[in-house]
């Protein structure tokens, strides 16, 4: 279990990274708290001929906001947006979900960036982020641009993000202080990836919609639209109804049954928690 | 009274050896220094079943870095090829097996290439260019498919490994005149014991002398310096196996695997040690399995309770060859001495069925067919009480074996002595209220939360004897023995055949050897895992430490005390009887007067042995050894109790409260005692709820890391209460049992009655291992699904 031979680059800043990146493309991988890449490099899964080590980046470290966002670097860890106070008042769903994400040594090291560079489907922060409707900012050696969160997960473990873009922070919405959420997810064992999760924002001052997230089921987290319908009124069956078609069409292999149950359990006690 | 505070067996000693593991400074195999060595990695056959074509190796050898790359045919000019028979099982079938594949691949992650370079990183570079033309033969994974399916090895007529029947009373009438029959079929799914070290052996060979020299992450090092000598046709006192700290064991390092006698054989071709330390992926596609069974079983009962017959089938899967030297037979001939053990069942019949797939070999893995035979035995009980509407405990209380009843020749055709099923039952009880528990049930269920209780009893073949393996044909030793020396500076070293891989062997050993001779325990140290430095035994298997391998020491710490009060006697001009040893000083025996020290004795023993009288040899370097010799298994039982809730929405499962009552015997250290039935609570918890190795049905592996394999975390454990019986064993000095593996081998049963305690009121239950939340929603839909009427009708029992 070692990796296959790589060439090591440590930028000492983000000029430096996009150079790189621009020069090697499709042959690097970026490197941030490593908690998925090191594995897979290790087991050979992947094998980037250049590795781009952007640990030393400060820029891209630290949790900013202004009126109506937070900004949160790529480099920034689990456990410094859990200990945030700017994230406790303005976003506390981030923060709920975060402690989700596995323990205490991994949420040490794993960034918010590199969760959702790699956009793994049953991973908490790319789910709420899209509860969240933030915006991703990528920059490239050309400029930057913010790509909204509901155009960003292409497929399984694939993004918006082009061969010469670094995510460099994604910017989340305040929360009103009214607004509510429910974040409900199971996992076999406490800290494991879920088997699924139910999240449910409704519109508020700030992001007007209902967003209602379902992850751990299918390629990307997805928007359920019949919970997003159905938030702030009555629930008819047919709602779980509706859900369950849902996850049928996420879903393509024998698990599709067992996930449907899942999802409309932790979606009816997601409902009574804003109810 | 102040004899007893002086006594070092049942004080709860720190192993010493932990607070050096702790500290970071454990020598595993992987930290012996060896100048020169090659690191060893294999091309694992990506096929559960497949000929081997062609092989393309040279790119692999031209890569800078590499020293070897071996073909399964090179390797095999090297040693013999070896089959797991065991000769107690008449018309047991096995194929011979090489260390690589030669011409043909019959597991996913069986060894077809070696290749040895500088670094573990060159030799997986090298694996990266090795070329296989495979041609794909169908692969038989499933139990049924493989029974099914065309022979495997062709020279075997079948996939039948073994077919064999036990039989006692006559079932049919039984059955026939029974109040109500019940049956089921459990499904367990394949485990292995997840070490924190993974297997790792690094071997050393002199062609001048013809020496091998090998550390190795093992349990068994006579063992295997039998079977490198044999198999690589070497002297056999020219072979030394060191085991140094092992972190974990738990059976699977118990036997030999292709991979570590190709490493040897990568030595002796190379010149230059060799080096291999399997991977976390590599373990779970190579280490040995267990527990792959289909068991149809019947239980008949009788309108007052009284078990009347049981029959069973269990379709044991042990992969593509029987391990080696015990054979991969272990696990299902227990299924069938065990099932319904703790009970009297006046018809049985049992048939096991041994068959090869297109998986790894199956072999022993701690608490080996316990876990099933408890599993199916007490989900039977429970099930025959529910259809007679009578209480579970008080069904088993009518059955079991009475304990003082004498040695009892049980239906599974085991001698089972010393029995306390009453009073582990009792022990149980006395700290949990079924009551009240009840109560709480019923409430629960007001609500709509769904609570159950399952109770597990369970009858432990521990300490294998001397017939078991004797008449095996195997290099497999029963027998322990400890070498017990004075040092001239009073101090005691203990040389013993029984090894340690955390468990706190050694520790028990200084403990009794301390009382044995008469010194404090921190003047005595231990040294195992050296199959030169120390006298030929067993190792660790079977929950033999205590009762075997302290047993031995205590023998010849008894001996040496004889010996020194012998010579001290001779200095004193006094009779030895009337004198006696404790804390190192020799005492009159009337008095209690300090007369020498064990020190004063030892240096004239070893330096001034002219002061004694003319004629006198100090004999102060004893052996002794011992060995169960007519008994094939040591008896001792337990009972655990599991409660737990169910979400009947995510059908998980939470374990609530977990107890055990077991009778080790004699009580050497009190908390590794705990801790060692704790220890296997867990493995058996995370049988209940989490572990399983996945296949495909053709035998393709799917669960390649802990990601995939759920081993039980803190979080997901309950605090276990443990509560014992002491019923010390006639037959040894010390009369101490196996405690290894008693916790493994109820605990999965407690669960899976308390699971299907908590569904029956909704007509639902499972008999599948493990509970997963899918197999648990998977009952409750299926039980929502049946028409009421027949949900009634199943209710009531017809």
């Amino acid at each position: 279990m070692k990796p296959a031979r790589f060439n090591y680059h440590r930028p000492g800043n983000l000029p430096d990274a996009l150079a790189l990146l621009a020069e090697h493309g499709g042959a690097a991988r970026v490197l941030a708290g490593g908690q998925s890449l090191m594995p897979l490099m290790a087991m050979r899964l992947t094998r980037p001929e250049e590795l781009i080590d952007i640990n030393r980046i400060d820029e891209l470290k630290g949790i900013t906001a202004d009126d109506t966002a937070v900004t949160i670097g790529a480099l920034t860890r689990y456990t410094e947006i859990l200990r945030s106070e700017v994230i406790a008042a303005a976003v506390p769903l981030l923060a709920e979900a975060i402690r989700h994400v596995a323990h205490h040594a991994i949420r040490n090291r794993g960034t918010i960036g590199g969760s959702l560079a790699l956009a793994d489907p049953s991973a908490e922060t790319p789910a709420v982020c899209l509860a969240l409707a933030a915006r991703v900012i990528a920059r490239s050696a050309a400029g930057e641009r913010e790509i909204p969160i509901d155009s960003f997960f292409h497929g399984l473990m694939a993004t918006e993000l082009a061969e010469d873009e670094i995510l460099v922070g994604v910017r989340i919405p305040k929360r009103a202080a009214s607004a509510r959420h429910a974040f409900l997810e199971f996992a076999r064992r406490r800290g494991d990836f879920a088997q699924a999760g139910v999240i449910l924002a409704p519109g508020h001052t700030g992001v007007p919609e209902n967003r209602a997230v379902v992850f751990g089921v299918g390629a990307t987290a997805w928007r359920s639209s019949a919970l997003e319908g159905a938030m702030g009124r009555n629930i008819a069956d047919d709602v779980y109804a509706a859900l369950r078609l849902e996850v049928a069409a996420a879903v393509e292999d024998e698990t599709a049954d067992y996930k449907a149950r899942i999802v409309t359990t932790l979606a009816e006690r997601a409902m009574a928690r804003l109810a | 009274m102040s004899a007893a505070t002086d006594q070092e067996v049942g004080r709860s000693r720190v192993r010493p050896r932990a607070r050096r593991l702790v500290a970071g400074r454990g020598r595993y195999t992987d930290d012996i220094a060896a100048p020169r060595a090659v690191h060893v990695a294999f091309y694992r056959s990506p096929h559960p079943h497949a000929r081997i074509k062609a092989l393309e190796l040279s790119a692999a050898r031209a890569i800078p870095g590499v020293v070897l790359v071996a073909s399964g045919a090179d390797i095999a000019r090297h040693c013999k090829p070896f089959a797991g028979v065991h000769r107690l099982f008449i018309g047991m079938k096995a194929a011979d097996q090489l260390p690589v594949a030669v011409d043909r691949a019959c597991w996913q992650g069986e060894p077809v290439v070696v290749v040895a370079a500088e670094t573990r990183a060159i030799a997986e570079d090298a694996l990266d260019l090795i070329e296989v033309d495979w041609e794909p033969l169908e692969g038989f994974g499933t139990p049924e498919g493989a029974l099914a399916g065309p022979a495997i090895h062709e020279q075997l007529g079948d996939n039948i490994g073994f077919d064999g029947i036990t039989t006692t009373g006559d079932v049919a009438t039984a059955i026939a005149g029974a109040a109500v029959v019940v049956e089921d079929t459990f499904r367990f799914g394949r485990h292995t014991g997840v070490c924190l070290e993974a297997r790792s052996i690094l071997a050393v060979y002199d062609p001048q002398e013809q020496s091998l020299v090998v550390h190795e992450s093992h349990q068994c090092p006579a063992q295997q310096q039998a079977i490198f000598a044999d198999l690589m046709g070497l002297p056999e006192h020219r072979v030394r196996v060191i085991c140094p700290d092992v972190g974990g064991a738990f059976g699977i390092k118990q036997q030999l695997y292709g991979d570590e006698l190709a490493t040897c054989i990568v030595a002796k071709m190379t010149g230059r040690p060799a080096l291999f330390v399997a991977d976390r992926v590599e373990s779970f596609a190579s280490d040995i399995h267990a527990r792959e069974h289909v068991v149809k079983a019947r239980m008949a009962f009788a309108h007052d309770g009284s078990i009347l017959a049981l029959t069973l089938d269990d379709l044991f899967a042990v992969g593509a060859y029987s391990q080696y030297p015990r054979s991969s037979i272990g696990e299902a001939s227990h299924v069938a001495r065990l099932t319904g053990a703790p009970y009297r069942i006046p018809a049985y019949q049992a048939r096991v069925r041994m068959v090869y797939q297109n998986k790894p070999p199956v072999g022993h893995y701690r608490a080996v067919g316990h876990p099933i035979a408890c599993a199916v035995g007490e989900s039977l009980i429970d099930q025959g009480a529910r259809a007679l509407g009578l209480d579970p405990i008080a069904v088993r209380r009518l059955n079991q074996i009475r304990d003082g009843s004498g040695p009892h020749a049980s239906h599974g055709a085991a001698v089972l002595e010393g029995l306390t099923l009453d009073a582990c039952l009792d022990r149980l009880l006395a700290g949990f209220d079924v009551t009240d528990f009840r109560r709480e049930q019923a409430a629960a269920r007001q609500r709509g939360s769904l609570l159950g209780l399952g109770i597990a009893s369970f009858v432990e073949l521990a300490g294998t004897g001397a017939p078991y393996y004797g008449e095996s044909g195997a290099p497999v030793t029963a027998q322990e023995a400890c070498l017990v020396r004075l040092e001239p500076s009073g101090h005691v070293r203990c040389q013993a055949s029984a090894t340690d891989q955390g468990q706190g062997t050694d520790t028990a050993i200084g403990q009794a050897v301390a009382d044995a001779v008469g010194v404090a325990f921190d003047d005595v140290e231990v040294v195992s895992g050296d199959s030169a430095a120390c006298p030929p035994g067993g190792g660790a298997w079977a929950s033999r430490g205590a009762s075997a391998g302290v047993e031995a020491a205590v023998r010849a710490g008894r001996a040496l005390r004889a010996e020194i009060l012998r010579l001290a006697g001779l200095i004193l001009q006094r009779k030895p009887e009337q004198m006696y040893v404790r804390r190192g000083v020799i005492r009159d025996a009337v008095t209690g007067a300090e007369l020498i020290t064990i020190r004063e004795v030892a240096v004239i023993g070893h330096y001034r042995q002219h002061l004694l009288p003319p004629g006198t040899q100090p004999d102060l370097s004893l052996v002794r050894s011992y060995v169960p010799q007519n008994q094939a298994f040591l008896t001792t039982n337990g009972i655990q109790l599991a409660t737990v809730s169910i979400d009947p929405g995510l059908g998980e499962v939470r374990l609530l409260r977990h107890r055990v009552a077991h009778d080790s015997g004699t009580v050497i250290n009190p908390q590794l005692l705990d801790e060692q039935i704790r220890g296997g609570v867990v493995q058996g918890l995370g049988a209940a709820l989490f572990e399983e190795i996945r296949y495909g049905e053709d035998g393709t592996l799917g669960t390649g890391t802990l990601m995939d394999y759920l081993v039980p975390l803190a979080t997901e454990i309950p605090d276990i209460e443990v509560v014992h019986v002491t019923t010390a064993d006639p037959s040894t000095t010390l009369g101490a049992k196996g405690a290894g593996e008693a916790g493994t081998a109820g605990a999965a049963a407690a669960v899976l009655n308390a699971v299907n305690d908590a569904l029956a009121p909704l007509g639902a239950r499972v008999s599948a291992l493990p509970l997963t939340p899918e197999r648990v929603l998977a009952a409750i839909a299926a039980a929502s699904s049946v028409p009421a009427e027949a949900l009634s009708r199943q209710k009531a029992g017809t």
